[in-house]
């Protein structure tokens, strides 16, 4: 067998492959936190508590009321986006148009209190909750066995990421987003609704959040502290790719996950340092990040 | 005149001074502190519930001992040995309390036993793996209950070898705790004629373990080993059974698993992993119906650490009982001196070097079919003798046992 550093070339493309699917994963989350900064310039820090409600909901919605998987992979990120709506228009809207470390504060306040509560009433241990039927099982590459789960989270993550970039950039709507929270004054002239808009908008990225809660519900320890283990890297991914560019959240998220995954082929104790090392090493050649515009 | 006031003045000092020697409890209060991480990674497998079984201990005493109120006062330490340590000064040298319970990580612990030793006061660990707790770091002050890393490695991974488990991968979160389990399990391992044939040290905490199932399943040993704890470690089994790690012929052991993480897991992912614990709510009447109290006060399943907690407690409160004293010394020597017999231990003893002995257990988690109900979780498969588990007083570093 070929072998490239020591490491087989099979072992190899498994690790590539595996790094792929997180970084759909990462890519999902980050084009919230994108959205959420590009359009409202709100620091989300309580994206991963959104993350988190995403899963938690999951489970409980089944164990509670017997919500399927795939009614929960939209009731959910509904719920929970009603949440994030909530907590704009009656905790972000007092701080709007104040400095950033506002905002950032505040979705931390509120992270760390969802994440207490829910300790609290849950535990640490994690929650239970069972792959649906249809995903048992995987499929032998020759390489690697890949399970079949990993791929429909590839799939339909890498969908959403699309649909979303493709709303925002090409359509109407997307048109009146950028516009209304570029000019808000302007466009409430135009008979335009930007409060609402303003709010609307949150919840998409929360929902967006949620959305990969959903899908983390089967593999990952369901726990109420499983957001803050991976706020911080995907805030990395955010800024390598340049705060609130969303073709740059996704791309980024997909390369940091390959960049993961073959450190932790190479050298596994550097795994969760090393987007942090080529969030430095960019932000020293370009600072406003990979796609983000200059300033 | 003044005769009579000299004989009155003597007999109130004679009395007061025998009045002193009955009640030898300083103030007339047992005090006991529980530390413990209460919201962070270990509340679960100790935490608010480990509260509940002191309380228990304490109520089974009637609340008193040996006429003494007994008091019970907690706090959270955030797995942070700064936090415990300025709690349990606090606790010693301001509020006279007489014993810490509780104590889950291991650095925590140490800490406090070095306070506990300053300010001679008494401490029982009952959460924490190290067994660096009762050999280098060892005081007379203080005493480890309920586990330690060497059976860990003893139970689980010679079992493992002698059922055919030659070749390891040893999967080792990246600290002290991983790199001490994981060089206890290579010794055991190549002491049985099984063979370490990768390492792999992975970041603390990490919440995507696919990456190093599939380096562990590319090795092709006989083994994936697990030396890390609580989220890693189910994060770990998840994802290797998503990848059907077991099902593909590899044996998966865990070497630091609680009943809360089994729980966690569901026997669907962990069925068939092997495990060593200190007891086991499901065991004989004795624990059953203890367990079911438990139950009633905190709505789950006790861990050993919980059973350990309550066991302990006991042991202390008799032991201050039978000596109408809380001095630290006084009743340490007490609770060496009474072997333990309850439903946690059978002729448990506490050593010189504090730790205390006891029959550990090699289990195995049931599978979906032989499990009756959400805690119906382990199949003891065999004990593993007191004198078997633990580090022999021959191999001590204590300062205790080696200047005798």
């Amino acid at each position: 067998m070929s072998m490239i550093f020591g490491v087989p070339l099979a072992v190899l493309a498994g690790q590539l492959l595996i790094g792929v699917i997180n970084g759909a994963f990462y890519a999902l989350l980050s084009l919230g936190l994108a959205v959420i900064f590009g359009l409202l310039k709100i620091i989300n820090f309580a994206h991963g508590a959104m993350y988190m409600l995403g899963a938690m909901s999951t489970v409980i919605l089944f164990d509670a009321l017997g919500v399927n998987y795939w009614v929960a992979l939209f009731v959910a990120p509904l719920l929970v986006g009603a949440v994030g709506v909530l907590i704009e228009y009656f905790l972000l809207r007092r701080i709007a148009g104040q400095d950033h470390i506002y905002s950032l504060l505040l979705t931390f306040g509120v992270a760390l209190l969802l994440q207490g509560v829910l300790t609290n009433i849950y535990g640490v241990s994690g929650l239970r909750y069972s792959m649906p039927d249809i995903f048992q099982g995987g499929m032998k590459l020759g390489f690697m066995f890949l399970p079949y789960y990993r791929l429909w989270v590839i799939v339909i993550a890498l969908l959403v990421c699309f649909g979303t970039w493709f709303m925002i950039e090409k359509t109407k709507l997307g048109a009146y987003l950028r516009a209304g929270t570029e000019d808000s004054q302007l466009m409430q002239g135009f008979g335009i609704n930007v409060p609402l808009l303003i709010s609307l908008t949150y919840g998409f990225g929360v929902m967006l959040a949620a959305f990969a809660g959903v899908l983390a519900a089967p593999i990952y320890s369901v726990t109420p502290v499983m957001g803050s283990h991976i706020l911080i890297t995907v805030f990395a991914v955010v800024v390598i790719g340049g705060m609130g560019s969303i073709g740059g959240a996704i791309i980024t998220g997909i390369l940091m996950g390959v960049i993961e995954g073959l450190t932790k082929t190479f050298y596994p104790p550097a795994s969760s340092a090393v987007i942090f090392l080529v969030m430095v090493i960019v932000l020293m050649f370009r600072p406003s990040g990979l796609f983000g515009k200059e300033a | 005149m003044t005769m009579m006031k000299k004989l009155l003045t003597s007999a109130v000092a004679t009395a007061m001074m025998v009045g002193g020697a009955q009640a030898a409890i300083s103030d007339n209060t047992v005090k006991i502190g529980y530390l413990a991480d209460m919201s962070g990674t270990y509340r679960d497998l100790a935490g608010p519930n480990g509260m509940k079984a002191l309380e228990m201990a304490v109520a089974d005493f009637g609340g008193k001992v040996s006429g003494a109120t007994i008091e019970v006062v907690s706090a959270d330490d955030r797995n942070s040995a700064d936090v415990a340590s300025s709690t349990v000064r606090r606790w010693v040298e301001n509020d006279k309390v007489d014993l810490v319970a509780g104590l889950v990580a291991s650095s925590v612990s140490i800490a406090v036993s070095d306070i506990l030793e300053e300010n001679d006061k008494l401490g029982i660990i009952s959460g924490s793996a190290a067994s660096s707790i009762t050999n280098e770091h060892c005081t007379p002050n203080h005493i480890h209950y309920v586990y330690d890393t060497y059976p860990l490695a003893n139970g689980t991974a010679s079992a493992v070898v002698k059922e055919g488990g030659k070749t390891w991968y040893i999967l080792t979160a990246d600290y002290a705790f991983g790199h001490a389990l994981e060089a206890d399990v290579t010794r055991v391992v190549e002491a049985n004629g099984g063979e370490v044939i990768g390492t792999l040290r992975h970041p603390f905490p990490t919440p995507d373990f696919s990456s190093f199932i599939l380096q562990a399943q590319a090795s092709g040993a006989d083994v994936v080993a697990l030396a890390n704890a609580g989220a890693d470690t189910t994060n770990a089994i998840n994802t290797a059974s998503e990848f059907g790690v077991t099902q593909s012929g590899q044996t998966l052991a865990a070497l630091l698993l609680f009943l809360t993480d089994v729980h966690a897991l569901g026997v669907d992912a962990a069925q068939g992993i092997q495990l060593t614990t200190g007891w086991y709510w499901d065991m004989n009447d004795e624990t059953r119906a203890w367990s079911d109290r438990f139950e009633k006060e905190t709505g789950v399943r006790p861990t050993m650490v919980h059973a350990g907690i309550y066991s302990s407690t006991m042991q202390y409160l008799k032991a201050v009982e039978a000596t109408g004293s809380d001095d630290a010394q006084t009743v340490r020597q007490k609770m060496m001196d009474t072997p333990i017999n309850d439903m946690f231990a059978k002729n448990g003893k506490i050593r010189v070097d504090g730790r205390m002995v006891h029959d550990m257990y090699l289990a195995e988690v049931k599978t979906p079919a032989e499990s009756k109900g959400e805690w119906d979780l382990y199949k003891i498969l065999r004990t593993i003798p007191a004198d078997e588990a633990y580090r022999p007083l021959s191999e001590s570093k204590c300062p205790l046992v080696t200047s005798k």
